[in-house]
């Protein structure tokens, strides 16, 4: 028995983890990153000559329930035929048995990372606004994310929007023929619980990443989860794009308003944030469009549902919004008054 | 068919198809017992000795005693047939138990010297002694950090001697010089050989050399999995064991 020398060890683990692309159309260059169930590598499509992201199920996780999963999640995806939701070209098996799907390879910045970059309020809103719609768009086609987070929104170079990792993602009108098909299962890197991640999702499993989930879904409360979990998780991302930061663990009180951060943010805009992110799903939007079209309203200066304002507060909206109209009568104005003092002497 | 697993065929579980050695160990048929006590003498005799070495920093005579009497022993009294995997992995178990054996072994200072009808086992430990020799620990490595990464080492070795034996009995033997020269290339220097030069030098062409280079890394992570399987009870502890062991751990 030779020995092997650390390097050496190093590159045959890499040659058994690694994904072998030899039977398929595809050659690897990197791998991007990695998560509970698969790794997501860069590839290249030789046929049509692109690049495309392939998550690929860990070789140490293989067997029939991590790849039904994992197909299932492909399928999910693929359902999803939308311009903000990832699309999937291609599912497949690799010679050792591990599946994986292809999908587009998006360049581009995670909104973590595109709000170092400090962008304005109004840039944000539009933004979030496309994630919302997103989502708006799986909810009507009975499917909720359950793991929504900056880290899980991409912006592209050309201002598209996208939702990614569809991985726990559950359709709700499934009929229940399995736990484990109801529910798909993996644990985020900043969950705190020792749930078998492969294991199936029975109720009182946590899943999900803990700062951006919703309080039923942090107490395990999966048969619960509706459209609204995946609301109070946008609200979440909602805050941290008004406040630059992440919320508190949920730990049922509510959530510190938006405004005490960050004071230059309209009342409107904490409530829709607030709204959302009620400890008590029946008081939350009931699905991503509806909160999608009270940021519209933000955008537009427009009352959201979440806020009632008082007359003064409605006057001073109005004028925002019609301040050019507002500054052309009263010009008119003071020319009329010219007018008439210059005529009378 | 299930329809959610008809995509690429039908699939059995993998890799599980060889039987666990530590299921076997506790078998009433003494053949297949001594299989599996061969299969886990194979994979952690070599840890072992060094894990002496190391930890409780014995001489090399001393060490070697201790590991034949420790895994005697072990086979003697049924040992591993006392593991529980829902307590701690095999790995850790047998690490356990070695240091409890030298423990008490020291304690007693009666070291037993065993001989007529003890059973004596050939390792090479003057190959596991010169390894320690030639490349100490890194400094700061826990005992137990140590023993798990000796563990890996040993584990891939075996692997490695598995897979020249398959691919000579197969006639792929220029598989395998082709996967010594380019994956097992211990020369010391940072940049491998090219694809083109390995051409070259077995005049063959690139695609063969590519294909004959994927056939045998797809037998070598089979053979990798399968001698894991070997060495752990549960489906859970192969697949903790393969994440650890492959360092697949979330980033």
């Amino acid at each position: 028995m030779k020995w092997i020398s650390d390097q050496r060890l190093d590159h045959l683990r890499t040659i058994v983890a690694d994904p072998d692309f030899s039977s398929t159309k595809y050659t690897l260059i990197k791998e991007l990153a990695r998560g509970g169930m698969g790794t997501v590598y860069l590839a290249k499509d030789v046929e049509l000559d692109r690049q495309v992201a392939i998550k690929v199920l860990n070789i140490a996780d293989v067997n029939d329930d991590t790849r039904r999963r994992m197909i299932r999640e492909a399928r999910i995806i693929a359902r999803l035929e939308h311009p903000g939701i990832v699309p999937v070209h291609d599912v497949g098996t690799l010679p050792d048995d591990r599946v994986f799907y292809a999908m587009k390879f998006v360049r581009g910045s995670r909104l973590d990372e595109y709000i170092a970059e400090n962008p304005p309020l109004r840039d944000r809103l539009r933004k979030f606004q496309a994630a919302c719609d997103a989502v708006a768009f799986a909810h009507a086609h009975n499917v909720i994310h359950r793991d929504l987070k900056p880290q899980n929104i991409m912006t592209g170079s050309f201002g598209e929007v996208l939702v990614l990792d569809w991985g726990i993602a559950k359709i709700l009108s499934e009929r229940v023929t399995d736990a484990s098909e109801a529910d798909t299962l993996r644990l985020s890197p900043n969950t705190k619980n020792n749930a078998d991640e492969f294991g199936d999702t029975v109720h009182g499993t946590i899943i999900g990443t803990r700062r951006y989930m919703s309080p039923e879904q942090a107490r395990g409360e999966v048969k619960q989860l509706d459209a609204r979990s995946d609301v109070y998780s946008l609200g979440s991302v909602f805050y941290f794009l008004l406040t630059d930061r992440a919320p508190a663990e949920s730990d049922g009180e509510s959530t510190v308003s938006p405004k005490s951060l960050n004071p230059k943010i309209t009342k409107a805009a904490d409530a829709v944030c607030r709204k959302a992110m009620s400890l008590n799903p029946a008081n939350r939007y009931s699905t991503a469009a509806e909160l999608s079209a009270d940021i519209g309203r933000l955008l537009d200066a427009e009352p959201v549902s979440a806020y009632r304002e008082n007359v003064f507060e409605k006057a001073g909206r109005w004028v925002g919004k019609n301040r050019f109209l507002l500054l052309l009568v009263l010009a008119y104005l003071l020319m009329r008054i010219f007018f008439i003092f210059t005529s009378r002497r | 068919m299930d329809p959610d697993t008809d995509i690429g065929g039908a699939h059995h579980k993998f890799p599980l198809t060889n039987q666990s050695a530590i299921v076997a160990v506790r078998s009433s048929d003494t053949h297949v017992r001594q299989r599996a006590f061969d299969t886990i003498l194979a994979s952690y005799w070599k840890p072992a000795y060094k894990h002496i070495r190391l930890k409780w920093h014995a001489t090399n005579e001393d060490a070697k005693d201790l590991t034949q009497e420790f895994f005697a022993t072990a086979f003697e009294k049924d040992y591993f047939a006392g593991y529980d995997s829902k307590k701690a992995s095999f790995q850790t178990f047998l690490r356990t138990c070695l240091d409890g054996f030298v423990a008490n072994q020291r304690k007693a200072e009666t070291r037993l010297k065993r001989g007529g009808g003890a059973q004596h086992f050939a390792l090479d430990f003057v190959g596991a002694e010169d390894e320690m020799v030639l490349h100490s620990a890194t400094p700061n490595l826990s005992p137990e950090d140590y023993f798990h990464q000796e563990w890996v080492r040993s584990l891939f070795a075996l692997a490695v001697d598995t897979l020249r034996v398959r691919m000579t009995e197969s006639g792929r033997t220029t598989h395998f010089q082709l996967f010594e020269s380019y994956d097992l290339n211990e020369d010391g220097s940072t940049a491998r050989i090219s694809y083109k030069a390995l051409a070259d030098r077995f005049g063959l062409d690139l695609t063969t050399v590519n294909n004959y280079l994927a056939a045998t890394r797809r037998e070598f992570r089979k053979i990798v999995l399968e001698k894991l399987s070997e060495i752990t009870a549960t489906e859970e502890e192969f697949r903790t064991e393969a994440r650890s062991l492959l360092g697949i751990d979330l980033k």
